[in-house]
């Protein structure tokens, strides 16, 4: 019997799910180590749990999200969250330094048919998590040696060191230390390959802290490099605010 | 062996010839040129690619290519790569297996890439960096082949330092300007000429097919003037004592909880360092798992990882992992190696973000060590 693989969302734009449909030279083989039992997003036929390993998707944002990941745990005997939302609450999670009835009144004609919660928080806050797999998006390299990973019973090599590993391993030239550019690689998870840093601006934190992080003493080095308090504020509060606020006032 | 030849004088077609009977020989010639607003090291297809007329403004942390009215080739030094970036690269297969349907493993041991590299542009301190990382790869009982080879079969053209950066210190590791022997030519610039001196019986025969002509006393003498005007104008210093002892006796210092909650730990200093050696491996399987490869690839003391045993990181804080870089570089690398592991290229100075500077934090130690001594005395 191959061993039955899902795909849940909770609140989250798709977009790593879609990771998983990407990954087309090895989808083939992946159909044939495991079966697709609940991939919403790949095929409306799904079958009911227990599924031997379940990805998800999306952060908790409604009281009906925090009862369905209860459920999905209950149906599942690996649970692997994938991406910032699922990890940390995702952008999503900016509602958490402000006022959501003040958000809901302006944003919405009818608030009251708006039903949530305050916080938008990850998964791991309500529910036990095997594996937590980062970035926004995360990376398609890293999601097949998750499931490879578990398909050979061994823990996943996803590094836990900052994102200027990857840059000196491929070489790109330092964009902070050469052209002065604000970058949150140093305190970045690797993952994502260097993407930006080699395209010449800065990181912009998809991964979250690395395993190691220190940020309390990047917040100088951006205000030397030209970035006001607010300013830091901002680059630190998109995809992974929270984790990264939970860093800076440890 | 033609070494002690007469030095010859290279004018700058005499430089482009060099480098097109390096091609003609069938090597990768990789020297400086720029890129992204820096001197990287890559591969040259001639000497009009080197960075004639570029220079570099450093500070801690702090890195600007600047125009030069001179003209100079080489006079630039602490860019964000050294040699072993192709001596010891931050990639290397070691070996894959395969699993035959009848459960039989088969393993492929990975023939190690060996290019033969000509580099163009060795600075002394870079030169005695290969020594040193030479030394701890190829050292021990265990010798790493790949390494070995590709040094084995790469010609150096060493280029003396006439101009020293404002993160230099290689006089006050016991260095200097002054290239070492090692080398199979070396060049020294002098009013965009090339002195050159052979080091090998392989660079005389190159030189040979460059054309030439004898320096002459003058020219010698701008040279050696050059190289000790750049004694002279080191940019930095090591504290003048004995570094392995501070290193033994600043365990405990309180110095490093100041520099950790500077430290971002994120590793730039060992990865630009040339001597730094560290690597780990990884298994990368395929979903099947009938396919499996080792990969080696560049690991540094700031790793989290890097000191995992069973149950968690032995060194967890950033104030032992950045005093392990430190005691390393300056201290116990003397035990394990024989020397000190720092050649006072200034690399980690100018590429940390932070701008945490090696020489600032020895002297703050030696500093902190005194005042202990007082209040004991
Ligand atoms: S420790 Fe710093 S100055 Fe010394 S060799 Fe390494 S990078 Fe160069
Ligand atoms: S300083 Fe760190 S990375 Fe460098 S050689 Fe020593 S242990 Fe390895
Ligand atoms: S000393 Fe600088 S380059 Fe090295 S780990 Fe610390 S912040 Fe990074």
């Amino acid at each position: 019997m191959k061993p039955t693989l899902a795909v849940f969302k909770l609140a989250s734009c798709d977009g790593c799910q879609l990771t998983l449909l990407d990954c087309e030279d090895e989808l083939l083989t992946l159909a044939g180590e495991v079966e697709i039992s609940h991939f919403l997003e790949a095929s409306s036929s799904v079958a009911g749990g227990p599924y031997d390993l379940t990805l998800v998707e999306g952060s908790v944002t409604t009281a009906g999200d925090a009862e369905r990941i209860r459920a999905i745990r209950a149906a599942s005997r690996h649970l692997v969250t994938i991406g910032a939302c699922a990890t940390a609450g995702g952008i999503q999670a900016l509602r958490n330094f402000a006022d959501v009835d003040a958000y809901r009144r302006v944003v919405y004609a009818h608030p009251e048919y708006i039903d949530t919660l305050a916080t938008s928080t990850p998964v791991s806050a309500h529910v036990d998590v095997d594996f937590e797999l980062r970035g926004c998006p995360i990376d398609k390299r890293q999601l097949i040696e998750v499931l490879t990973a578990f398909l050979a019973g061994r823990k996943p090599n996803v590094p836990n060191h900052s994102v200027c590993f990857e840059c000196k391993r491929r070489g790109t030239v330092c964009v902070t230390v050469a052209h002065g550019t604000p970058c949150l690689g140093p305190v970045t998870r690797a993952g994502c390959g260097a993407l930006c840093p080699a395209y010449r601006r800065g990181c912009f934190g998809c991964f979250g802290p690395s395993g190691s992080v220190n940020l309390p003493a990047l917040v100088p080095v951006l205000r030397r490099d030209g970035l006001d308090e607010g300013d830091v504020q901002r680059f630190l509060h998109t995809f992974n605010a929270t984790a990264f606020d939970e860093e800076l006032s440890p | 062996m033609s070494v002690t030849a007469a030095p010859a004088l290279l004018d700058r077609d005499g430089l482009n010839a060099l480098v097109s009977a390096l091609v003609a020989q069938g090597r990768t010639v990789i020297g400086p040129t720029v890129r992204d607003g820096a001197i990287v090291l890559a591969e040259l297809d001639s000497a009009d690619a080197l960075p004639f007329g570029w220079g570099v403004e450093l500070d801690a942390g702090r890195y600007r290519l600047v125009r030069r009215e001179d003209g100079a080739a080489f006079a630039h030094s602490a860019g964000p790569q050294s040699w072993k970036n192709f001596l010891h690269p931050a990639r290397e297969r070691l070996w894959s297996a395969e699993r035959t349907p009848e459960g039989d493993v088969s393993f492929t041991p990975q023939e190690p890439a060996v290019p033969s590299y000509a580099f163009l542009g060795v600075r002394p301190c870079d030169l005695r960096a290969i020594a040193i990382q030479g030394r701890v790869l190829t050292g021990g009982r265990h010798a790493d082949g790949g390494y070995a080879g590709r040094r084995e079969r790469a010609l150096i053209v060493a280029v003396e330092c006439t101009e020293p950066g404002a993160a230099c210190f290689c006089v006050s590791t016991g260095g200097g300007p002054a290239v070492d022997p090692g080398y199979d030519l070396a060049l020294t610039e002098v009013d965009g000429r090339f002195l050159v001196r052979v080091g090998s019986d392989e660079g005389a025969a190159l030189l040979e097919q460059v054309p030439h002509r004898g320096a002459g006393p003058d020219v010698e003498e701008s040279a050696r003037a050059a190289v000790d005007s750049a004694r002279e104008r080191m940019g930095r210093a090591l504290p003048p004592v004995d570094l392995r002892a501070l290193m033994g006796a600043s365990l405990t210092a309180e110095r490093w909880d100041d520099v950790a909650a500077r430290c971002l730990t994120c590793g730039n200093c060992t990865m630009v360092c040339p001597t730094c050696f560290c690597t780990t491996t990884e298994e990368v399987t395929d979903l099947t798992g009938d396919h499996t490869e080792r990969w080696q690839r560049w690991d540094s003391c700031f790793d989290l990882d890097f000191s995992y045993l069973h149950g968690g990181p032995v060194r967890s804080s950033p104030r032992s992992r950045y005093r392990q870089w430190l005691t390393h570089k300056l201290g116990t690398w003397h035990d394990q190696f024989g020397t000190s592991g720092c050649v006072g290229c200034g690399r980690c100075i100018a590429w940390c973000p932070a701008g945490i500077d090696i020489t600032e934090e020895v002297a703050a130690l030696d500093t902190e060590r005194a005042a202990r001594g007082t209040e004991t005395d």
